[in-house]
């Protein structure tokens, strides 16, 4: 019976990191199953990274459990994990070229002939005749690729990733995004992503957890984590989200007329944002609170000052306890 | 803004031209002439101060020079690279080791030189204690030999090691020796392989600094070689003074800068911007 189920390649059974000012990490559980992306989603500060830094093995948990494919590793150093981390800031060895960099950690495993391991790696990552060049000649995106490379050539159980577009500019980064997606799936390594940017969790992962104060508020697939958030500070990180009253209300569900006869509001329109494929309406709503309206299609047309009736579903309405 | 750096640079240029450049034209138009019979110089120029250079006698001792100068810069190598290490990670306490390090500058060279005479010759310190204490019975000779200068120097000169290295240590992104480990590196191998190699250009800086000085000491071996080791820097003085042959000196001294350029071109320009 426990054959049939999912191997997890890595738990963590109420992780607590206590640095001398903080608790960065306030006991968390996590399972990850083999193949599939990750992502710790969180606002900085909230503790993802740290819990990072412990399954990489650069920290030790304070209390708590953290096992490699069933094994203990809280004492293990970093050096004989069999996960590997692509910094933010790439960390690339100055003094290597490429191919150096991509081959150090078969070197340091004690690998003999491991040339056409790197020059595959350095073919995955499309960097073939780059391959002599120092991380100073390259560009922020390729220096990306040769982290990415110098971990997966390793073939870890666990790939980690901080943060890793955070330095490129948005058109570079929404390519990567694409990129590593494909990178996960052909390389079948189960990818942990740690980023503040929930476009790019959503975009990416087979499974989120977001992170608050230390504590994981919910996990789920993007879609779940959207739709039913399960606090009131998930629905509220997670894209866009109208407070009234007392319910959660997405701006893609609110709807908008000049004289519709059913309405839970009137509202008062106070700024009208064109942003090409979609209208953002900014409201007044009678209660005084401010909420935004996403619409799309031609009806979207409303002038600043109109009075105008807003009226949503109640299957669209997200409640929490206080 | 051109004009602006004109001005500002002007006051250093005056500075080395009087007392750099010209000094040294001095020097070797000396070089060329014929000794006075009370000092200074004498027509006719001559290049018989250069051939006498390669006198076995002069021979030797340029090489001793050079010897215990590599020696020297080897030792406070070895021995300030674990220091700048240690101080780089040594957290808050870092400006404290920086201190510590440059303390002794607080007091002259000569008076630390002639401290460490108190502390080795036969009734010194170090030998009271030892014969006190049973373990020899009669003196050991601590003074007056290639080990004590060597001593004196490696001591004298170990903070111009530490500091360039230290600061190329310091500039390194923490990062990579985690990445080192990330990648199965032992923290000996990722010494080896990332920690050293990026420290190269402090070592080369600190070799420089080091191994100049000490071509050209004549302090320390004077007072703790005795006169027994006489390095280059003794030659010189001595051709200035008891000998009175200022152009024998002069050649003697244009001679230990060659061999300084000769040797140290290559390694400050790999040094990058640590000097």
């Amino acid at each position: 019976m426990m054959i049939a189920q999912m191997q997890a390649i890595l738990e963590l059974r109420n992780v607590v990191k206590d640095f001398p000012s903080h608790r960065a990490v306030d006991d968390i559980s996590l399972t990850l199953e083999a193949g599939r992306f990750y992502s710790l989603l969180g606002a900085s500060g909230c503790g993802k990274t740290t819990t990072l830094r412990l399954i990489a093995g650069f920290e030790k948990p304070t209390s708590g459990e953290i096992l490699l494919n069933g094994t203990r590793v809280n004492d293990v150093p970093p050096y004989r994990r069999n996960v590997s981390t692509v910094f933010q800031s790439y960390a690339l060895f100055p003094h290597l070229t490429v191919e150096k960099n991509i081959a150090f950690g078969l070197e340091q495993r004690g690998e003999r002939s491991f040339s056409g391991k790197v020059e595959q790696a350095i073919e995955m990552v499309r960097l073939s005749g780059k391959s002599k060049r120092l991380p100073a000649e390259l560009s922020g995106g390729e220096k990306q690729r040769v982290a990415l490379a110098r971990s997966l050539v390793l073939e870890p159980s666990i790939l980690l990733l901080d943060e890793p577009l955070a330095a490129l500019d948005l058109k570079l980064r929404r390519e990567m995004r694409a990129e590593l997606k494909a990178m996960q799936q052909r390389t079948g390594i189960t990818f942990l992503f740690v980023t503040h940017d929930q476009e790019e969790a959503l975009a990416m992962s087979d499974e989120i957890a977001i992170m608050h104060r230390g504590k994981i508020e919910q996990t789920g697939t993007p879609r779940e984590v959207y739709r039913k958030p399960a606090t009131r500070f998930v629905a509220g990180f997670l894209g866009a989200m109208n407070w009234i009253g007392d319910a959660g209300v997405r701006p893609e569900a609110l709807r908008i007329a000049r004289n519709g006869s059913e309405y839970r509001s009137t509202a008062r329109v106070e700024q009208s944002l064109f942003l090409g494929n979609a209208v953002h309406v900014l409201l007044k709503l009678e209660s005084g609170e401010s909420a935004t309206a996403e619409l799309t299609g031609a009806e979207a047309d409303f002038r600043t000052g109109e009075l105008v009736h807003v009226n949503w579903s109640s299957a669209d309405e997200m409640r929490f306890p206080r | 803004m051109k004009q602006l750096r004109f001005w500002m640079l002007a006051p250093a240029r005056v500075w080395m031209a009087l007392f750099f450049a010209a000094p040294l034209l001095i020097v070797v138009a000396y070089s060329l002439l014929t000794r006075g019979d009370y000092g200074g110089v004498e027509q006719p120029t001559t290049l018989e101060n250069f051939t006498r250079l390669f006198d076995p006698l002069y021979g030797a001792i340029l090489l001793r020079s050079l010897v215990i100068a590599i020696v020297a810069t080897a030792f406070c190598l070895l021995l300030g690279f674990p220091m700048a290490l240690f101080i780089s990670r040594s957290g808050r306490r870092k400006n404290l080791y920086l201190q510590l390090v440059t303390l002794p500058f607080w007091t002259s060279f000569l008076v630390r030189t002639y401290a460490w005479l108190f502390l080795l010759r036969d009734t010194g310190l170090i030998n009271t204690l030892l014969i006190k204490a049973g373990i020899v019975s009669s003196p050991l000779p601590l003074l007056y030999n290639n080990g004590a200068v060597l001593l004196g120097l490696v001591y004298g000169y170990l903070p111009f090691m530490v500091l360039p290295l230290y600061a190329t240590i310091e500039r390194m992104e923490p990062a990579l020796l985690e990445a080192a480990a990330d990648l199965g590196a032992r923290p000996f191998a990722a010494l080896r392989r990332v920690t050293l190699p990026l420290a190269l250009p402090g070592m080369f800086a600190g070799s420089v600094l080091v191994f100049i000085p000490c071509m050209g000491a004549y302090l320390t071996p004077d007072l703790l070689g005795g006169g027994k080791t006489v390095m280059a820097g003794n030659l010189i003085q001595n051709q200035f003074t008891t000998a009175r042959d200022w152009p024998f000196g002069s050649a003697v001294s244009l001679m230990l800068m060659a061999i300084n350029m000769l040797l140290l071109l290559p390694m400050m320009r790999r040094s990058e911007d640590v000097l």
